[in-house]
């Protein structure tokens, strides 16, 4: 478990070659860090994180197949990496961006991003929580959008499926209230990785690092929810308030 | 049919932490007050195991256990002296508290006194606490007769320092953390006293070297003995107590008739909110600025009640709040003669991340104990709170970690709440030693702590 500087022993990331994720996992102390697990497909990326985090001087990196789709197989999966050890950090990072044109040409497409987005988070954060509470203490992170604070037109299936998962995320941090186990909502506004790769930046991009300092800094201080980069709060509730014929006329 | 969500909290668990207030972990507690009761913990084990918690003043992770069942034992309460031979035989979960009331009027003190008296006979053993006589007398695991423990099998075995069968077993349970078993009873020997008051000379000493200077030379005059240092004054200045308990002889007539009367208080409580950062450099400068000089430069023979003496933390209930919300680290290190030096550069260290510590403690060690997770060995040991949010607090920590192994010493678990399995496994050698011996009583893993995780112990 985290020691009492808060420093601590072992992560678990869901979605092992998310850069954000990655990022945060270089941004923790790791003076006590011994275990960290990447669970994502098996694929040269990971492999490469893996050999990049080892490279950082991080201990004990190891990789576990996993797919976020494929709900059934998630319960044997968590358990395995818990009943191996407590797990201190666990972040939940997976997800895809899709394209909001092809999707509604082809909703098929929409659901594979519905299912990856929210449904997998569902399937596997329900099961993380359980362990964590189980354990009697332990942090969930989970990265959120502030695509989903408001749906937009240009990417309302990718923000649709956000904000399904902000809200499960809040409601799962309420039910383990008090439990020793809390959850932490990441809300951060465009980061420069693979993802954006190509598109026009919005302002107030950030980059990963930027996202994991936020990160750190909130499971120290215990927070609920943060924005990265903070200020993207205030933006986000003046945005929220706009009325919908005022909205659809921003530039999107 | 309905299915229980494994998220929902029971009636029965506790978020537990120990008396520094950090790092919280939810357990089931299971109150008890027999024998059988242990028994029935241990037999229903889950997959999390079993921890016995005293009062929770071990100051870190050692008293809590996340997910566990962690046994409540102050209902194992009795007490029952023998006033001819000085022995007497306790449940693990009466505190010094409760047994100084009933023995001292009869003529009875403790053999060890830690600076609590808010700590339980069963938490002094898994500790082997030690007091302001260890230099002469040793820790309180010195003085233990015989134990009584339920061991990881659910069985009720005696263990006895001078029997061959059970010799082993006993000393891994004194200073073992509760990771043996669950004491249910013990029985050691009382010293007996004739008065409740305490004959005390204190002494100011100007700097670090003239504290330690007039300890090694004059220490082992005296049965008690402790310094208090000025860690923010550069020069490590103090103020060393000493003394011994008064006879009924060196009362002042009037006192003689009520020379055993023993009532203690807590004089003051913390109030409910404090900020954090209230305790901060400048705080605390005053605050032993007013310590130094409310010490006599030079006073001999002056009576102070037990309480006052030995138990000077009891004086304000739940002062472990005034280090605010995030809680707060107690660094106690003990390291050989030899290394003397390694005691200035600790404090200058704890100065330069500006770290400011009101309980500065300085202490000499006698020998060891056979215990081999018993933290006392000879030489000195010192002792600092410091609030956890100091920025750069655990890089520090680390670095005097490396100094203290380096001088071959070692830190105090009943304090430690942060040091790496690695420092802990390289400054207790004989480690595989006592797991061995915790491997014969707990063949299944049963106790369990978040300090044994924590540790891999």
């Amino acid at each position: 478990m985290n020691d009492a500087l808060g420093d601590p022993q072992s992560v678990l990331v869901l979605g092992g070659t998310s850069e954000i994720a990655l990022a945060t996992v270089r941004a923790l102390p790791r003076n006590r860090l011994k275990r960290v697990v990447l669970a994502g497909r098996p694929s040269p990326a990971r492999d490469a994180a893996i050999a990049a985090l080892t490279s950082a001087g991080i201990q004990g990196v190891s990789a576990i197949d996993f797919e976020a789709k494929n709900t059934t197989e998630h319960a044997v999966l968590i358990n395995q990496v818990f009943d191996a050890g407590d797990i201190d950090i666990v972040l939940l990072a997976f997800g895809v961006l899709g394209s909001q044109d092809e999707g509604e040409a082809n909703p098929d497409l929409a659901v594979e991003v519905a299912t990856t987005n929210y449904t997998g988070a569902v399937s596997v954060g329900l099961r993380v929580a359980a362990r964590l509470k189980g354990q009697g203490h332990g942090s969930l992170v989970v990265f959120s959008s502030v695509a989903g604070d408001r749906a937009r037109r240009s990417n309302f299936i990718y923000g649709s499926t956000k904000a399904g998962l902000d809200a499960f995320a809040q409601g799962l941090g309420d039910a383990l209230h008090g439990s020793g186990a809390n959850v932490l909502v990441v809300r951060p506004g465009m980061v420069r990785t693979k993802m954006t790769t190509g598109m026009p930046e919005a302002p107030m991009t950030t980059d990963p690092e930027v996202v994991a300092n936020i990160v750190v800094a909130g499971l120290r201080k215990g927070k609920n929810t943060v924005y990265a980069p903070g200020p993207l709060r205030f933006v986000m509730t003046a945005l929220k308030t706009l009325p919908r014929p005022v909205f659809r006329r921003l530039p999107q | 049919m309905s299915q229980q969500s494994p998220l929902r909290l029971a009636d029965d668990e506790q978020l537990l932490t120990g008396w520094g207030r950090t790092s919280p972990s939810l357990a089931k507690v299971v109150p008890v007050s027999t024998v059988e009761e242990v028994q029935k913990c241990i037999e229903e084990s889950g997959p999390r195991g079993v921890l016995a918690r005293g009062l929770g003043r071990s100051y870190g992770d050692a008293a809590q256990s996340g997910g566990a069942s962690v046994i409540d034992l102050q209902q194992m309460s009795s007490i029952s002296l023998n006033a001819s031979t000085g022995a007497v035989t306790v449940g693990t979960g009466v505190s010094f508290h409760d047994l100084l009331l009933a023995t001292v009027p009869a003529g009875f003190f403790v053999p060890v006194s830690p600076g609590t008296r808010m700590v339980t006979i069963g938490g002094a053993i898994a500790a082997d606490v030690h007091g302001k006589n260890h230099h002469v007398e040793g820790s309180f695991g010195n003085h233990v007769q015989e134990i009584k423990l339920v061991n990881g099998l659910g069985e009720l075995r005696a263990l006895n320092p001078d029997d061959a069968q059970s010799e082993e077993q006993f000393w891994a349970t004194v200073g073992g953390m509760g990771l043996t078993g669950v004491m249910t009873e013990a029985t050691f020997k009382m010293i007996p006293i004739s008065s409740s008051l305490i004959s005390v000379d204190t002494e100011r000493c100007a700097d670090l070297d003239e504290v330690m200077a007039r300890m090694i030379e004059s220490d082992s005059q005296y049965r008690y003995s402790v310094a208090w240092i000025d860690s923010l004054s550069a020069s490590g200045r103090g103020v060393i107590t000493r003394g011994d308990h008064a006879t009924r002889e060196q009362l002042p007539e009037d006192k003689r008739a009520t020379a055993l009367a023993y009532g203690p208080k807590a004089l003051a409580k913390t109030p409910g909110f404090i900020p954090s950062g209230l305790l901060n450099k400048f705080t605390v400068r005053a605050f032993n600025e007013a310590w130094y000089r409310k010490a006599p430069k030079h006073e001999q023979g002056a009576l102070q009640p037990i309480s006052e003496f030995f138990h000077p933390l009891d004086f304000v209930a739940d002062w472990n709040r005034v280090y605010g919300p995030a809680g707060f680290v107690q660094y106690q290190f003990v390291v050989p003669d030899e290394a003397s030096e390694v005691v200035g550069a600790a404090l200058r260290k704890l100065q330069s991340v500006g770290a400011p510590s009101f309980l500065t403690v300085l202490k000499r060690f006698g020998t060891a104990n056979p215990a081999p997770l018993s933290f006392p060995q000879a030489g000195w040991t010192l002792a600092a709170d410091v609030p956890a949010g100091i920025p750069g607090l655990a890089a520090a920590l680390d670095e005097l970690d490396e100094l203290v192994a380096n001088a071959g010493g070692r830190l105090y678990l009943a304090k430690d709440s942060r040091q790496s399995p690695e420092m802990f496994a390289s400054t207790y050698p004989r480690l595989k030693q006592w797991q061995r011996t915790r491997d014969q009583m707990d063949p299944k893993g049963i106790f369990k702590s978040d300090l044994a995780r924590r540790l891999s112990l």
